[in-house]
C-alpha cells in the first residue's frame, strides 16, 4: 500500500467539527470541539488536569474515535476509513507519549529506527539518517544504550526522535517537558521549533506556563470539555 | 534533517563519534525472557510426554498384533488314542490330509519326547506314553492372509480318522483380538487425552507468554506497523521457541526408546529383559514411531505459531476496539 500525501496546502491537516466524546455512559469529556490544525502550524494544548488533553491527543492520533461529530485527517473522514488503512495514516503522525513508551530491550538507536523498521526498510537505507537525528537531539553518544539506563530527559529526546524519524506531517507531544529540568525543557522546545521551521505541524500538550510564555504561538485551552483557541 | 541545524563538532568529538559503532540490530521481540524460557520448558515437557505416549501406544498395538498373529498362524490336530488305531500312521495320514488343503504351509507331528515334555509339569519325568491314553498332536502352520477352509478340513479329518479333532484356536484368537483391540483402544484414548492436554497447555502457555509482551504489540501498532507485520514478528519468535522446546522433548523421547531398545537387545534371555518383554513387548518403535515423534514436533511448532499469530491479531483487534468504542478503557487516558 503506498503512502498518499495530500499536497493541497490550503486544506488543514486535521479538521474537527462539533466533536464530542464520552467514555461509556459517563459524562462528555469533550464537547462540541470545532477547530483546525493547519499545516506547518505550531500550537500548545493546555488546560487543567483532567480537562481531556490526553483524550484529545488520542483523537488526533486515531487512537480513539469520537462519539459524535466529524474528524477529517489529511482530507479524509476518519469514520469512513477501513481499519486496515489506519497504520498508513498513523505513519503521517508522530506522537511522543507522556510515558515515552520506549522498548526496554532495544537500544536508543533501535528504538528510534523502529518506525522505519516496521515499514520494511533495510537498515543500510536508514542507518545514517537515524544516527544524524540522534546527534541532532543530543543522543549521539548514547546510541547503544538501553532505555533503563537513560535519564528522563534522554528518554524524552529518544521518544521525540522516534516520532520524527519518518518525517511526519504533524507531531503530537504529550507533556514533553514534564520530566525534565528548565534548561532541558528550553532545549526540547527549541528542538520542536526547529522541527516546525522545517515544515512539521506541532501540537504540544502541556501544563507548563513558563514554557508557553517562551514562544508566541497559538494556544488551545481545554476547560470542562470545551476548547478555547487564542491565536 | 537540515544539515545547517546540526551543531558543529570539534575534531576530537568527530573522531570519537566516528568510532561509535551501532550494535547488530536486535530482534523486535526480545529473544529471551522468563516467560519465554518457561514456555520452552512447558513445550519440551508436553512434547516429551506426547512422544512417549505415542511410542507406548504404538508398542502396545504392535505387541497385541504380535500375540494375535502368532496364535493365528497355527492350528492343531489332536488324535485321541484308540485300541484299533495305529497312532503313528494316523498322525502321518492326518498331517498329509491337512497339507492337501490350500492355505497350509507346513505340518509337524509333536513327537513322543516333545509330548512327554509338555506333560512333564503335571505328570513328572520318565513318563511312558504307552501306559496312558495321551492324545497326540500335529501342529499345522497356515498362511494368515489366506487361511484354509477349516470346516472342510474338519469334516475330511473326521471322515478319515474318527479320533481326530481339529482345533483352529478360534476361541483364543477371538479373545486375543478382543483384548488387543481393547488395549489399543485404551491406548488411543490415553493418546487423545495427552494430545488434548498438550494442545491446551501449549495454547495457554503461549498466550501467557504473549501477555507479557502486550506493550510491544501496542508500541508497534502506534508507530504504524501493520497487523500482519506485528503478527509475523511474534510468529517467528514463537516458532523458534516451540521448535527448540518440542525438538528437545521429542529428541529425549526418541533417545529413551532407542536406549531401551538397545538395552533390551543387549540383555536378551536375561530374567530382567524377559520380564520387561513380557510386560511391554519390544521397545523398538520402528521408523513409523520416529516419524510420529517428528510429526508431533511439527504439530507443536505449528500450534504455537498459530496461537501466537491469533493472539497478536486479537490484541490488535482489541486495541482497535478501544479506538472505535471510547467506553472501553485502557491504561492510556487522562
Amino acid at each position: 500500500m503506498s503512502k498518499v500525501v495530500t499536497r493541497d496546502w490550503a486544506v488543514p491537516l486535521i479538521h474537527f467539527e462539533n466533536v464530542g466524546l464520552r467514555y461509556g455512559m459517563g459524562p462528555e469529556i469533550l464537547r462540541d470541539l470545532t477547530f483546525d490544525i493547519p499545516r506547518r502550524s505550531f500550537q500548545f494544548l493546555t488546560g487543567p488536569s483532567g480537562a481531556g488533553k490526553t483524550t484529545l491527543l488520542r483523537l488526533l492520533f486515531l487512537s480513539l474515535q469520537p462519539t459524535r461529530g466529524l474528524i477529517r485527517m489529511f482530507d479524509r473522514n476518519i469514520s469512513s476509513i477501513p481499519r486496515d488503512e489506519f497504520p498508513m495514516l498513523r505513519r503521517r503522525v508522530g506522537i511522543v507519549f507522556q510515558d515515552f513508551r520506549l522498548l526496554d530491550h532495544l537500544t536508543t538507536y533501535e528504538n528510534v529506527a523502529l518506525p522505519l523498521r516496521v515499514r520494511g526498510k533495510e537498515e543500510a537505507s536508514y542507518r545514517a539518517d537515524v544516527l544524524e537525528l540522534l546527534k541532532w537531539v543530543g543522543l549521539g553518544e548514547r546510541i547503544n544504550v538501553l532505555p533503563p539506563v537513560l535519564s528522563g530527559g534522554e528518554k524524552q529526546r529518544a521518544a521525540i526522535a522516534r516520532a520524527l524519524i519518518d518525517r511526519p506531517e504533524i507531531l503530537l507531544a504529550d507533556e514533553p517537558t514534564g520530566n525534565v529540568d528548565p534548561p532541558m525543557a528550553r532545549r526540547l522546545l527549541n528542538l520542536f521549533l526547529e522541527l516546525n521551521r522545517l515544515g512539521t505541524a506541532v501540537v504540544i500538550a502541556t501544563h507548563d506556563l513558563s514554557l508557553m510564555d517562551q514562544v508566541e504561538a497559538r494556544r488551545m485551552i481545554l476547560s470542562q470539555g470545551r476548547l478555547d483557541i487564542y491565536e | 534533517m537540515n544539515e545547517n541545524s546540526i551543531p558543529r563538532r570539534e575534531p576530537e568529538q568527530q573522531q570519537r563519534r566516528a568510532e561509535m559503532r551501532v550494535r547488530p540490530t536486535g530482534p523486535i521481540v526480545p529473544s529471551a525472557n522468563v516467560s519465554g524460557h518457561a514456555l520452552m520448558c512447558v513445550i519440551a515437557i508436553m512434547s516429551f510426554l506426547a512422544c512417549l505416549t505415542l511410542g507406548g501406544v504404538s508398542m502396545v498395538r504392535a505387541t497385541a498384533q504380535s500375540w494375535q498373529s502368532q496364535i493365528s498362524r497355527e492350528i492343531t490336530i489332536q488324535i485321541k488314542p484308540d485300541d484299533n488305531l495305529d497312532m503313528e500312521k494316523a498322525l502321518a495320514d492326518a498331517r498329509d490330509l491337512a497339507l492337501t488343503f490350500s492355505g497350509t504351509t507346513g505340518g509337524k507331528i509333536v513327537d513322543r519326547a516333545a509330548t512327554a515334555r509338555l506333560l512333564e509339569p503335571w505328570l513328572g519325568e520318565g513318563l511312558d506314553l504307552d501306559e496312558l491314553p495321551v492324545p497326540r498332536l500335529i501342529v499345522i502352520t497356515i498362511d494368515e492372509n489366506n487361511p484354509p477352509d477349516f470346516a472342510a478340513m474338519r469334516t475330511a479329518l473326521t471322515e478319515t480318522i474318527p479320533q481326530a479333532f481339529l482345533d483352529d484356536h478360534r476361541t483364543w484368537v477371538d479373545r486375543l483380538v478382543a483384548m488387543a483391540n481393547t488395549t489399543a483402544m485404551i491406548g488411543s484414548g490415553v493418546l487423545a487425552l495427552v494430545f488434548s492436554a498438550m494442545v491446551l497447555t501449549v495454547v495457554f502457555a503461549t498466550r501467557g507468554a504473549l501477555s507479557g509482551n502486550r506493550h510491544i504489540v501496542e508500541v508497534l501498532h502506534f508507530v504504524g506497523a501493520e497487523a500482519g507485520f506485528v503478527a509475523s514478528e511474534f510468529q517467528k519468535h514463537f516458532l523458534r521457541i516451540s521448535l527448540k522446546g518440542a525438538g528437545t522433548g521429542g529428541l529425549l523421547a526418541a533417545l529413551s526408546f532407542a536406549m531401551a531398545s538397545f538395552w533390551q537387545s543387549r540383555t536378551l534371555a536375561t530374567p530382567e529383559s524377559d520380564q520387561a518383554t513380557a510386560l511391554f513387548g519390544r521397545f523398538a518403535i520402528g521408523y513409523t514411531g520416529y516419524l510420529g515423534i517428528f510429526a508431533i514436533i511439527i504439530v507443536i511448532a505449528l500450534l504455537t505459531t498459530l496461537t501466537a499469530r491469533l493472539t497478536v491479531m486479537r490484541t490488535i483487534y482489541e486495541i482497535d476496539l478501544i479506538r472505535s468504542d471510547p467506553g472501553r478503557t485502557d491504561t492510556y487516558q487522562s
